[in-house]
């Protein structure tokens, strides 16, 4: 609990226990505690519960309180022992904690989580504070992790080669079953869509919080074409993202001069409003009820079923294979790699060609870039514009995929989740996404038994990044020419 | 007070022009009916006080805020209410207040980004020339902008307005926060650009000694409105503005 009380009375910094005193910090721990337990009397000690015809009745949860009281408690005491130079002390409370939480019957599984999370996070917080000693002082941590920053760096394109490799031939591996296809899937999709929305947010600078909008648009535009016109999926392809192009500029028109955080409101409003028409124009978009019976995409128009419908062959026979479901999994998963490589290369182009630069440059300083002739408008919309269109190919992807869409799919966190992405991955940086949509898809979705505790844990893993790695897993920027060391220029 | 001695410098040589002026942030008026001109190769400085209006000039010749009464005309041609990005596509370029230079981009990108609208042709040829007036920016080309210093990053916000090929180039206090060894030297630059180059310069400053010294002519901007013009030399002498702006002598 981050209350503020006064810290016990030691020298700031000293490096010794010596003038450690203990009674005042375990006066302040104990004053966290009770404060604590003043705070949660009324969240946590008693809440009311209806009880049909008994009417609404309390519920006393006062020993959760008491155990939630007393692990606050020992927490501040063993937070300020780290900070005073007792990291023995903090690392015992931490693995007592722990421990007791996996040993005792506690009152509630929340508590077992949360008091175990404790105790983990105190055993690190003594384990920085030896490392720290060990390796002589925070200057040699730096020194360390700079010098290795500088080794990571050099390595990024192997490790990009090394996983686009084991992306090519993960489908053909002895584990890749179902589950492990659709989690492929999965996660290329946010890698694509992170890729789209790095450049609106990445490169340009503009926060955009309802990209999602156009990731609908673009799966709409898939649905309606394919189940009431019958257009196959690779016409509909290059609509879609043209559609969802088009919304971009749509969007980028009325927030031209805003910047910030007026920008996101403005973004965040917009993906709301598609939202909505698509839950309230019933007409058109079949409402809250969605739209079923999606065709999946087709090899040269032959479709993947176990049984062809009428006047169409199927995959297996075309090819004459036996039948697998996994067929469909396999080939939808290299469809979105393909899309996903597709992002990627147009934005590596894009970046080198005058309009990439300017994007660059507008996210730098608008008004120098006017100052140097550029017309922050037109790189604005096209940003807007690009952006879009990918998550329009996405979008279409997805119904494709999923042969069925409902607004419910194109909710605010899953921009949230796509901001995250690209926030995490290093704003800008195309390796860092795939990073990011690995660590915030790939884990969640392995982690499903944790049940409900898997967004805690999801925030958790975000709160430790953004601690560790301020500026994003990767936050080195790759300049968009690379010249002769030598200078020549 | 005198009278404002104003230098008759209208016809062919005139490069821009600046007629009765009136400038608005809402409804504060920062600018009341501003007159001056530059001519073809001159070096002609706007000095005043700390918010006098000598920015908001400045940034009026270039569109953004566009003046509400009055005419800008850049070589004949009324670019009063053009969008910014046009204006400076026409031969103007600006090194903006607080230098404004792309800090998470290299200094060889910041450059490129100066070109933007240049012919390609010319841009080895215009990268040598600023390398050659700035041998420091050479030496740092990969150099993210913003880990350069003050005095580079002055020099990089200089050469980006060089690369695309001015024939004005406008100054907005290139000596803002530098030490006075670094003044000296940018304000050499200047000269030699004024000189070798053939780049007509309209320098804004509040260090009226050394952009007095250098300039062929100055105006002296008073509460938005100009209140002496004149040779540098004569303003330098002129005891008001000794008293004004040069207390404390050179710095
Ligand atoms: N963006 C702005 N909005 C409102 N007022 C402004 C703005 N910029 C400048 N001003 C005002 O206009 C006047 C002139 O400012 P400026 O041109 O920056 O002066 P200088 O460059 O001579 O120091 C000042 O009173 C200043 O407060
Ligand atoms: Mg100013």
């Amino acid at each position: 609990m981050a209350v503020a009380t006064a810290r016990p009375a030691a020298p700031a910094g000293a490096p010794t226990g010596a003038t450690f005193d203990w009674p005042a910090a375990a006066w302040d721990a104990l004053v966290t505690g009770l404060l604590a337990g003043a705070l949660g009397l009324f969240m946590v000690g008693f809440r009311t519960t209806d009880y049909g015809s008994a009417g609404l009745q309390f519920e006393y949860h006062l020993v959760d309180l008491l155990v939630a009281c007393v692990a606050i408690f020992l927490g501040r005491l063993a937070l300020t022992a780290a900070a005073n130079g007792w990291p023995l002390v903090t690392f015992v409370i931490g693995a007592a904690l722990l421990a007791a939480a996996q040993g005792l019957k506690l009152p509630s599984s929340f508590l077992t989580v949360v008091i175990s999370m404790i105790g983990v996070a105190l055993m690190l917080r003594a384990l920085w504070v030896w490392l720290r000693r060990s390796s002589g002082g925070s200057a040699a941590i730096a020194g360390l992790s700079s010098s290795m920053g500088q080794g990571t760096q050099r390595l990024y394109p192997w490790f990009g080669a090394a996983l686009l490799a084991f992306a090519v031939v993960m489908p053909f591996l002895p584990f890749a079953d179902q589950k492990v296809m659709d989690l492929g899937i999965l996660i290329l999709t946010y890698v694509m869509l992170g890729w789209g929305l790095n450049i609106v947010v990445g490169l340009a600078g503009l926060l955009d919080l309802g990209y999602v909008a156009f990731y609908a648009v673009g799966a709409y535009a898939y649905a309606l074409l394919s189940t009431q016109h019958g257009w196959s999926f690779w016409i509909c392809l290059p609509v879609a993202g043209i559609l969802a192009a088009m919304f971009g500029v749509l969007l980028g028109f009325p927030v031209l001069r805003l910047r910030g955080d007026y920008l996101a409101i403005v973004t965040l409003g917009f993906g709301e409003i598609v939202k909505i028409v698509l839950q309230n124009w019933v007409d058109f978009t079949e409402g809250p009820a969605g739209i079923g019976g999606i065709p999946g995409p087709t090899v040269l128009g032959h479709v993947f079923a176990e049984q062809a419908p009428e006047g169409k062959t199927t995959f297996h026979e075309w090819v004459g294979i036996e039948f697998s479901g996994n067929h469909r999994l396999i080939f939808l998963y290299f469809v979105i790699l393909v899309l996903a490589l597709i992002t990627n290369f147009v934005t590596m182009r894009l970046r080198r060609l005058p309009v990439g630069r300017a994007w660059e440059a507008l996210r730098e300083d608008e008004i120098a870039c006017q100052a140097l002739g550029i017309n922050p408008t037109n790189t604005k919309l096209t940003a807007f514009a690009i952006g879009a269109m990918f998550a329009g190919f996405a979008g279409s992807f997805f119904a494709a995929k999923q042969r069925f869409i409902s607004p419910e799919s194109f909710v605010f966190i899953e921009s949230a989740i796509i901001l995250s992405i690209v926030v995490l991955g290093g704003m800008g940086s195309q390796f860092g996404v795939v990073l990011a949509a690995i660590l915030l898809i790939g884990l969640p979705e392995w982690f499903r038994d944790l049940g409900q505790y898997r967004m805690l844990a999801f925030g958790l893993a975000m709160v430790l990044i953004m601690v560790f790695k301020p500026k994003g897993l990767v936050s080195h920027r790759d300049p968009t020419v690379r010249l002769h060391p030598a200078g020549a220029g | 007070m005198a009278e404002p001695a104003l230098v008759e410098v209208r016809g062919v040589a005139t490069m821009l022009e600046v007629r009765g002026i009136e400038t608005f942030y809402g409804a504060i008026q920062a600018l009341h009916g501003v007159d001056l001109a530059v001519r073809r190769g001159e070096i002609v400085t706007l000095i005043g006080a700390n918010g006098a209006g000598k920015s908001t000039l400045l940034m009026t010749i270039c569109g953004a805020p566009q003046a509400r009464r009055g005419a800008v005309l850049f070589e004949g041609n009324d670019i009063t209410r053009l969008p910014t990005h046009e204006i400076m596509r026409r031969g103007i370029a600006q090194v903006p207040e607080g230098r404004r230079i792309f800090a998470r981009m290299s200094v060889f990108e910041n450059l490129q980004m100066g070109a933007a609208f240049a012919d390609p042709a010319h841009f080895a040829a215009d990268l040598e020339r600023v390398y050659t007036l700035f041998p420091r920016l050479k030496e740092r080309h990969q150099q993210r902008g913003g880990t350069l210093s003050g005095g580079e990053q002055q020099m990089l916000a200089i050469g980006r307005a060089l690369m695309s090929r001015p024939r004005l180039l406008l100054l907005d206090e290139p000596s803002l926060g530098l030490a006075p060894l670094i003044v000296r030297q940018i304000f050499e630059t200047i000269r030699a650009i004024a000189r070798d180059e053939g780049v007509t310069i309209f320098l804004v400053e509040q260090n009226a000694f050394h952009a007095l010294r250098l300039a062929d002519r100055g105006y002296v901007l008073v509460n938005g409105r100009v209140k002496m013009a004149g040779s540098g030399a004569e303003l330098l002498a002129n005891p008001e503005v000794r008293a004004a702006y040069l207390e404390g002598g050179a710095h």
